[in-house]
């Protein structure tokens, strides 16, 4: 036990690589949360006034709501008056190239591994670059645009498309949806939006990237995707923050709004800083993504590999209205340390002939808590709907814990639900095996945890799978259960 | 009516715990009765739990007692008689052995009999147990059901009367099992009981348990049992359960089983009838090489709610648990399935399976079903797997195809789908008499 012990603590050293900070100077709110908060962080961004209406509204509703203890997590208590609402890097007004991009932002980016022109160049890739509260980049916009495809910042998209967002905006997350959906409704500072027309079927990958950067702050971002009938879209969205000892707080939003034949794929790696490993510091993640497939035959895929924060609390989920509309979910979720995730999904199928596939893999090591959560729902007249559920579990150690809580609720008769879980750990003649041929342990387990993750990853676009693969080799070298 | 809140249930049913004390006379004195005070100030503070508590999320059961908390008062003088030909239907055919019969909670001492030595086994009812106050039942009595944090296991200890007390002694094979006869009569008023099992199953010893559970008139009955039982190393225990009540019967029953080292408990469920039913099973696996299997079928149909909750809760290592539940659900019946595995990091070399399947046969059925494993040891095999469907139109066909008619197909389906639970029973005479149930309700197309 005790080469096992070793190779674990040479794994718990592992330090978070994106943990530096940039010295850029920004323009922030004070800390605090009032309506005037509200008032000041919609006025900076020139609000037409039925969106600062909307954010009142919120913000009233929020405060008659109280903090969800349901989920398997332990934080304390959260301030909510001793964080910033609104932080931007200052820089000046707008950007018509990258050139103009402040210099000190862009070695930010190239440090993030996302440089931005470099991905102009190569990869084929819009990037949306959201830092602290702020859209700062967005690329590839007119080649877009000439598709008719809309995709840029969201304070931008509420100016120059006002009844789109005023359309879609909390259609499939109502306000008051949960404490968290009502917080960000009411202080989102920016975020994603788009639009895909008709029809269309987007020629790159669009993808977003999220840095948390000033102190005390909190991300509210928001993001909006609108798939009109027969359009396809994969969006990827990535996210990292500094190294610091007091907890910051992520709470998103996503929207996705499928038609009928549109088929969305979300794509996240989720790489928030998870806290020192005496579990200081660190992001609370509580993030709440909803898609609709609302026209028939639509389909909305979520991916995600969750190796970040601190606490993570999400829960992507699809409502299948449309008659044989899909939904999927596959995900990754590794902890360690101290860190906590309560992470699933929600299938909701109201349509006919429905159809949702669930593939959701933990690991947790050191001394983390790692639990999938999920509903599959069928509802009366969703006739001939089928799911099918996979979720495993894999430990590594003694001290961390894995927990399962499937809610599995069936209304009709003719629907076909399987659940299925397991609990494993990486077998002693696994890596004997791999030792047997010349491959090292921690290569041995690599490769293992890999294999065990390949379902999902497997489902992520190139570029992402490349960057989940190496995140995932970092994070479980050498812990061998 | 306007429904009450579970607030002023729980008001209503405190209220009636003065009244029942009064009538218990003298007892106050007695050591014991200070577990029934323990438990009701328990049961004011945890109350009648509603469904926004997440273990009765789909089972409210408050509504369910509404309907039934004015049918009678816990009362111990209000038995009519009940002869030997009335209690006979409900017995099952050629099972032999000994039998307490308790009607409306009370124990009859004419309709019993215990045939074991008494060297190897003491069966007393519970009302005796009390009086005696033996050093082993008061070391033991109310000691594993968790008073404190369920409300039904509180409202039991606080007015429970009858029951058994059943104590094995070492090394002992009792070969003629334990029949638990609860038959309920409201038409004499009187239908709320609350009996309460203690089993204290001595080292390697082994014996069968039978509770069965029967309402003798159509109208609103509420039973709320408790049964504890208690396994010395290499103990093995068989806890059988048969509830058929009337479609209106509300019936809450906990079952919590503590296990030793090398010890074997095997709970079988079935619930056939009933207008709210929930049973909690609860083993704790606090030995090396322990093994609980739990097996349940329920087949209802009308507006009957059929809720399950277990827990198995594996302390040391190298214990194993097994578990598999089958329902098959029609008209407007509801099914939930709780099914809990904890694993405590000291429980390494655990293997612990659950499956739990179900049939729809109707679009106004529901199941909400809840696997749930929480893990905390690495060197463990744990899965649940669970379904949810119809039969298969595939296999229906075959049948068809040679003949059979679609009555008898499906009736032979779904009695292949039963008899995965119904053939672990080893008692013969009740595994027939299961089999006669199942078979006549499948006859007539559920």
């Amino acid at each position: 036990m005790s080469k096992d012990n070793e190779i674990l603590e040479a794994f718990t050293n592992k330090e978070y690589e994106h943990g530096w900070t940039a010295n850029l100077e920004a323009d922030e709110a004070p800390k605090g949360l009032n309506e005037e908060i509200v008032r000041f962080i919609s006025g900076k961004k020139e609000e037409p006034q039925w969106l600062l209406d909307w954010r009142l509204d919120a913000f009233r509703k929020w405060q008659d709501m109280e903090e969800p203890d349901w989920s398997n997590v332990n934080y304390p208590k959260i301030d909510f008056q001793d964080i910033i609402y609104y932080s931007a890097p200052k820089q000046q007004k707008k950007v018509n190239s990258l050139d103009e991009l402040d210099p000190e932002l862009r070695r930010t980016f190239e440090k993030l591994g996302i440089s931005l022109e470099e991905q102009k160049r190569l990869t084929g890739v819009a990037v949306d670059a959201v830092i602290d509260s702020v859209s700062v980049a967005t690329t590839f916009k007119e080649k877009l645009g000439e598709l008719g495809i809309i995709f840029c910042s969201f304070s931008e998209a509420v100016q120059e498309h006002p009844d789109l967002v005023r359309k879609y905006l909390g259609s499939v997350v109502p306000v008051h949806d949960n404490y968290f959906s009502a917080l960000n409704s009411a202080v989102f500072s920016d975020g994603s939006f788009c639009y895909i027309p008709k029809g269309v079927r987007c020629p790159m990958e669009l993808s977003t990237y999220f840095r948390i950067n000033a102190a005390n702050t909190g991300q509210f971002e928001r993001t909006l995707i609108v798939a009109e009938d027969k359009s396809y879209v994969s969006y990827l969205e990535g996210c990292t923050a500094p190294m610091r000892d007091e907890n910051q707080l992520h709470a998103a939003v996503v929207e996705i709004y499928a038609k009928a034949d549109a088929e969305v794929k979300y794509s996240t790696v989720q790489n928030w800083y998870p806290g020192d490993k005496n579990g200081k510091g660190g992001i609370y993640n509580f993030v709440t993504k909803r898609g609709i497939c609302a026209g028939d035959r639509s389909k909305i895929s979520w991916t995600q590999v969750e190796t970040g924060s601190a606490v993570t609390w999400k829960y992507p989920s699809c409502i299948l209205k449309g008659d044989y509309s899909v939904g999927e979910f596959y995900s990754v979720a590794v902890t360690n340390n101290y860190q906590q995730a309560d992470t699933g999904t929600k299938m909701i199928h109201i349509g006919k002939n429905t159809k949702s596939r669930i593939v959701s893999k933990g690991v947790s090591a050191g001394k983390s808590q790692n639990s999938y959560r999920g509903q599959v729902h069928v509802m009366k007249r969703a006739e001939g709907a089928r799911n099918h559920s996979q979720c495993d579990s894999l430990l590594m150690g003694n001290q961390c814990g894995a927990h399962t809580f499937p809610y599995i609720d069936i209304e009709n008769q003719t629907a076909q639900v399987e659940h299925e879980a397991t609990t494993s750990k990486i077998g002693e003649d696994q890596i004997f095996y791999c030792q047997q041929r010349g491959i090292d342990e921690e290569s041995a387990v690599a490769l293992i945890v890999n294999g065990y993750c390949k379902e999902v990853l497997n489902q992520l676009p190139m570029e992402f799978a490349v960057e989940a693969q190496k995140l995932l080799a970092l994070t479980l070298e050498g812990s061998v259960g | 009516m306007k429904q009450k809140n579970t607030t002023a249930l729980t008001a209503e049913l405190l209220a009636r715990f003065d009244d029942f004390t009064s009538a218990l006379n003298g007892e106050s004195e007695k050591p014991l009765f200070q577990l029934r005070k323990e438990a009701i100030s328990a049961f004011e503070t945890l109350g009648i739990p509603s469904t926004k508590n997440e273990e009765y999320k789909f089972t409210p059961i408050g509504k369910a007692i509404d309907k039934k908390i004015n049918v009678g008062k816990p009362s111990i003088d209000n038995v009519g008689s009940l002869t030997e030909d009335r209690v006979t239907p409900y017995h099952i055919p050629d099972l032999k052995g000994n039998i307490l019969v308790f009607h409306n909670g009370i124990f009859s001492k004419e309709l019993s009999s215990v045939v074991s030595s008494p060297d190897a086994i003491r069966i007393q009812p519970l009302s005796e147990a009390y009086k005696e106050a033996s050093e082993q039942f008061v070391r033991n009595f109310s000691k594993y059901a968790d008073v404190q944090n369920d409300a039904f296991t509180a409202l039991n200890t606080a007015f429970s009367t009858e029951g058994s007390f059943i104590e094995v002694s070492k090394n002992q094979v009792i070969e003629d099992p334990i029949i638990l006869h609860f038959i309920q009569d409201a038409a004499q008023g009187a239908a709320f009981q609350s009996p309460r099992n203690l089993v204290l199953v001595g080292e390697n010893s082994q014996v069968n348990i039978v509770e069965k559970f029967d309402a003798v008139s159509e109208s609103n009955t509420w039973t709320n049992a408790v049964s504890e039982v208690v396994l010395e190393e290499g103990a093995n225990v068989s806890f059988y359960k048969v509830q058929n009540d009337t479609d209106e019967a509300l019936h809450t029953n906990h079952t919590q089983v503590y296990q030793s080292k090398n010890s074997t408990f095997s709970a079988y469920t079935f619930t056939f009838s009933g207008d709210m039913v929930r049973n909690n099973l609860n083993i704790v696996l606090d030995g090396e090489g322990a093994e609980a299997n739990m097996y349940g079928l329920y087949l209802v149909k009308g507006k009957s709610h059929i809720d399950n909750h277990t827990v198995v809760d594996h302390k040391q290592p190298h214990a194993n648990s097994n578990e598999l539940y089958k329902g098959i659900l029609d008209e407007s019946s509801k099914g939930v399935f709780n099914g809990k595995i904890f694993v405590r990091q000291e429980a390494q070399k655990t293997n612990a399976f659950q499956s739990n399947n179900t049939i729809l046969l109707s679009d106004n059925a529901v199941i909400n079903t809840k696997p749930q494993l929480e893990i905390w040891a690495d060197d463990v095999k744990c899965s649940h797997g669970c379904t949810t469907g119809q039969l298969d139109e595939d296999a229906l066909f075959y049948l068809r195809a040679r003949g059979l008619s679609k009555e008898s197909a499906r009736a032979m389906l779904l009695y292949a789908f039963a008899s995965d639970v119904l053939e672990r029973v080893s008692i013969a005479p009740l595994k027939n008499y299961l089999e006669a149930i199942i078979a006549e309700r499948f006859e007539q197309n559920f």
